[in-house]
């Protein structure tokens, strides 16, 4: 008896080494982290499934990222000059930085947004805004590059911007700082009442995407925060999050938190364009800078633009009205269906939805509570969808999965939340690291978001990377979002500061990515179109140097009769016309940047010598295995000295 | 001799495919050209696989103190190469006219075919004469100059059939469809001949019994 207890406790004891043996198993970290790997891995050779436009905040640019790897492609200079390339730099670049206050060479880029066809990605253009000094920007998602730039007359801190109607009809721009319209001089203390808040449309020509800003709505002086578009059902409407109902204009962190609900504006824009079209609005003297880039001649040109139509939007019945939403309401989104627009108290713990028939109904109806400068306020009852419980705070931002799902980031719990559209039950949640803003889903602001990874970047590093001193990238974080369960996949460093990102698959953009600029369709006026046209030429002290390049020599690459004082205009046309051969140059003490030069295209860069010798000149960009060798000399005379000018290669 | 016939007059026709297809295909890849460079070698000048080849391939050679290769009025073979082909084709379909009513022996077709591979041969023996003088004869004054392992200076002729590795580039040499449509053309002649021949034959079996 004595020895069959013992045997049965030995086998009680092996029982649990064995279950104890499987329980270490399943909770090994080692077999998580390698499926992890294995979902982020991307082999050499092998490309991403996505491309990510992060936004770059005070960089001014954008930056192209790869899913799920996180590598990054490339830096689009957008707002800021670019060394790199000599975008704003070069004589071609300069124009697209000019606006209204002159030559701006920086902005604060928010939020990317990837051209629609039927609500859906169509991978035409991606629109980014420009924070500080009011500006849409539109990059051309075949050649990468920022194609054109519209200043916003009117507003400032140009932050609900830059989001699109949903077949790209209208890229949309609202302003977070309301302000005197027109510019005046007046006491600050007298803002309630008397500033404006300007909601701009400006459409876009679907052949090339040129811009032009149709109508601007003259709201009251609140702040429009985040915005987004109707789509499906609700697609002709715009919803946009408003704070400081209070209309306060110091120590606004205290001074605009006092209300408990602000608004979400809710846009009739196609109302609003019909009164337009039939000659409503009133025409307003502005002053702004649209500044187009043309592919064939390489060059951007700037035109200043006069007047803006304004529009009053108490003589449109009908097209404005408030959705009540509680605790400073951040981000403004709407669900794949266009039925649920998401407001997002940013002081709350809560996460907001209305819906877009309750809306319909309660304006129908005239469920109305009161008014706030003319413009009706809905019932907040009648609009309410549901709330989210969600245990966070400080939500911010939600994107969609397609698949009946949102995932809200909070920012002061640092977490993503992902809740059932419909039911607001909280389904799962993940910490991020740390403090997170914005997150994307490729697709998540479209009738057809594409569900597999979301993105959430983040404001604080602090331990996530080896430290760099006081100053270091924001992170990111990738979470596998194909399961009920989100899983955090990959964190990775990001540049500048990154808001808003958009995505798309990559078979919608690698196929029809630009490989060369063809030199026969090249229209610049100073481009050198064969090797034989490259030559000097003097007009007073200007002097326009036609060079060509190809590898590994500059034609010419000895030039004589340069005086101190001279304007040297070197016009670099790259004559290769293979994939991936750009050329470089610089010469020593120019006073601004390199050029970097595609195949078949011509930049121009300005010298002006200062002091008389035999000066060099060579390609930056190492483009052959006689790339050493691709240099030249510029010599230099007095200004008083009778050199002709000369040329030569080879001699 | 009617089945044979119309089958001879067919096949030469086949060789019209020429001054549609190249006749050669030569891919150059390497590394850095992950998508290979590539030239098609018609009957009336080389032109580019992708837009550009021919450029970029010139641009390399030049290194190595290579010739760019030849525009179509740089060598005679690409005027000449047409007519040939194009009286060939005539006298093929003439022969087999001929034939088909009678006026001429099934033999004619044999000898066309023999003319049409000498011809045939002296083309390809004419063509590796101008890779070995393109791949050999180079510029002294050569960016690169490059020597064998045993001391003799590189030389870069592409292989007239198959892969050879020259520097970093893999250069495969192939027929193209050009030249599939002249074997093909050239085949049936040859089938033509043999039903000729068995028919004849039969003929005149039946004709003693």
């Amino acid at each position: 008896m004595k020895k069959m207890k013992y045997s049965a406790l030995a086998l009680l004891g092996l029982a649990m080494v064995f279950t104890g043996c499987n329980d270490a198993g399943k909770s090994s970290n080692g077999a998580l982290s390698s499926s992890a790997a294995e979902k982020v891995y991307v082999a050499p050779g092998e490309q991403d499934e996505f491309y990510a436009f992060l936004s770059g905040g005070y960089s001014g640019n954008l930056t192209v990222y790869g899913l799920p790897s996180g590598r990054m492609f490339k830096e689009i200079p957008v707002f800021s000059q670019f060394p790199t390339s000599g975008y704003g730099y070069s004589e071609e670049t300069k124009p697209m930085l000019n606006t209204s206050f002159g030559f701006v060479p920086w902005d604060d880029l928010h939020h990317p947004d990837i051209s629609q066809t039927n609500g859906e990605l169509d991978g035409r253009w991606i629109f980014v805004n420009g924070n500080n000094t009011p500006r849409i920007a539109r990059v051309s998602l075949s050649t990468f590059e920022t194609e054109e730039i519209m200043e916003i007359p009117n507003s400032a801190g140009n932050h609900s911007s830059s989001f699109i109607t949903e077949n790209t009809e209208y890229v949309v721009a609202g302003t977070r700082f309301s302000v005197p319209v027109p510019q005046r001089d007046m006491p600050i203390n007298e803002y309630k009442g008397n500033f404006k808040g300007a909601l701009s449309f400006i459409s876009v020509e679907q052949e090339h995407g040129h811009m032009n800003l149709e109508f601007q709505i003259l709201m009251p002086g609140f702040n429009y925060d985040l915005s987004h578009p109707g789509r499906g059902k609700s697609h002709g409407w715009f919803f946009f999050s408003t704070y400081n109902t209070e209309e306060a204009n110091s120590l606004m962190e205290v001074m605009s938190s006092q209300n408990d609900k602000d608004f979400i504006a809710a846009i009739n824009w196609k109302k609003i364009e019909e009164y337009v079209k039939n000659g409503g609005g009133t025409k307003m003297p502005a002053n702004y800078a649209h500044n187009v880039y043309n592919e064939e001649t390489h060059t951007g040109t700037s035109t200043m633009k006069k007047e803006v139509v304004t529009v009053d939007p108490l003589k449109v019945p009908g097209s404005v009205y408030f959705l009540p939403t509680p605790k400073s309401p951040h981000g403004c989104d709407v669900d794949p269906t266009g039925q649920y627009i998401i407001g997002a108290g940013k002081l709350s713990a809560d996460i907001t939805i209305h819906s877009f028939d309750k809306m319909l109904a309660a304006i129908e109806g005239e469920k109305f509570d009161g008014e706030a400068y003319g413009i009706p306020i809905l019932k907040f009852e009648e609009v309410l969808a549901g709330t989210v419980k969600s245990g966070g705070l400080g939500p911010l931002h939600t994107e969609f999965d397609g698949q009946g799902n949102a995932y809200t980031t909070f920012f002061i719990s640092s977490e993503v939340v992902k809740w059932k559209v419909g039911t607001w039950e909280v389904i799962d949640r993940k910490p991020t690291y740390y403090s997170v803003g914005h997150l994307m889903i490729p697709g998540g602001n479209s009738r057809k978001p594409f569900g597999k990874y979301v993105v959430a970047m983040n404001k604080i590093t602090k331990d996530r990377y080896l430290p760099t001193g006081p100053e270091m990238e924001h992170s990111a974080q990738i979470y596998d979002i194909s399961g009920e369960k989100m899983e955090l996949i990959y964190d990775f460093p990001t540049h500048g500061e990154p808001h808003y990102a958009a995505g798309c698959p990559a078979e919608l953009l690698a196929p029809k990515s630009k490989k060369i600029y063809r030199l026969d369709e090249n229209k610049h006026p100073f481009a050198t179109l064969t090797p034989d046209k490259a030559r000097v030429e003097r007009n007073g002290n200007e002097v326009h140097i036609y060079m060509s390049t190809i590898r590994s020599h500059f034609t010419p690459d000895n030039i004589e009769g340069v005086k101190v004082g001279d304007k040297v205009y070197f016009h670099i046309t790259n004559h290769e016309q293979d994939f991936d051969v750009p050329h470089g140059f610089s010469i020593i003490g120019q006073n601004t940047s390199e050029l970097l030069v595609m195949p078949g295209q011509t930049k121009t860069s300005i010298w002006e010598p200062k002091r008389v010798g035999v000066w060099p000149f060579y390609c930056t960009d190492f483009c052959s295995a006689l790339h050493q060798e691709m240099q030249g000399y510029v010599r230099v005379s007095p200004a008083n000295s009778n050199i002709e000018l000369s040329w030569s290669l080879g001699e | 001799m009617k089945k044979a016939s119309i089958i001879m007059m067919v096949g030469p026709l086949l060789l019209l495919g020429l001054y549609v297809f190249p006749l050669w295909n030569i891919m150059l890849g390497a590394p850095q050209y992950p998508d290979p460079l590539g030239i098609n070698i018609h009957i009336d000048g080389i032109r580019d696989v992708n837009e550009f080849d021919i450029q970029n391939i010139d641009g390399l050679n030049h290194y190595i103190g290579m010739k760019t290769l030849p525009k179509p009025e740089e060598m005679w073979e690409f005027s000449t190469f047409p007519l040939v082909i194009g009286i060939m084709i005539f006298l093929g379909s003439l022969i087999g006219l001929l034939g088909f009513f009678g006026k001429l022996s099934y033999k004619w077709f044999l000898g066309w075919f023999i003319i049409m591979s000498v011809l045939g041969v002296m083309g390809m023996y004419d063509f590796n004469e101008w890779m070995i003088d393109y791949g050999t004869n180079l510029d002294p004054h050569a960016i690169m100059k490059l020597a064998n392992p045993d001391g003799t200076p590189m030389t870069y002729k592409p292989p007239l059939f198959g892969h050879t590795k020259m520097l970093n580039f893999d250069v495969t040499s192939l027929p193209s469809t050009g030249a599939w449509f002249m074997f093909t053309g050239m085949m049936l002649t040859v089938v033509a001949f043999f039903i000729g021949r068995k028919q004849r034959k039969s003929l005149v079996e039946s004709s003693v019994k």
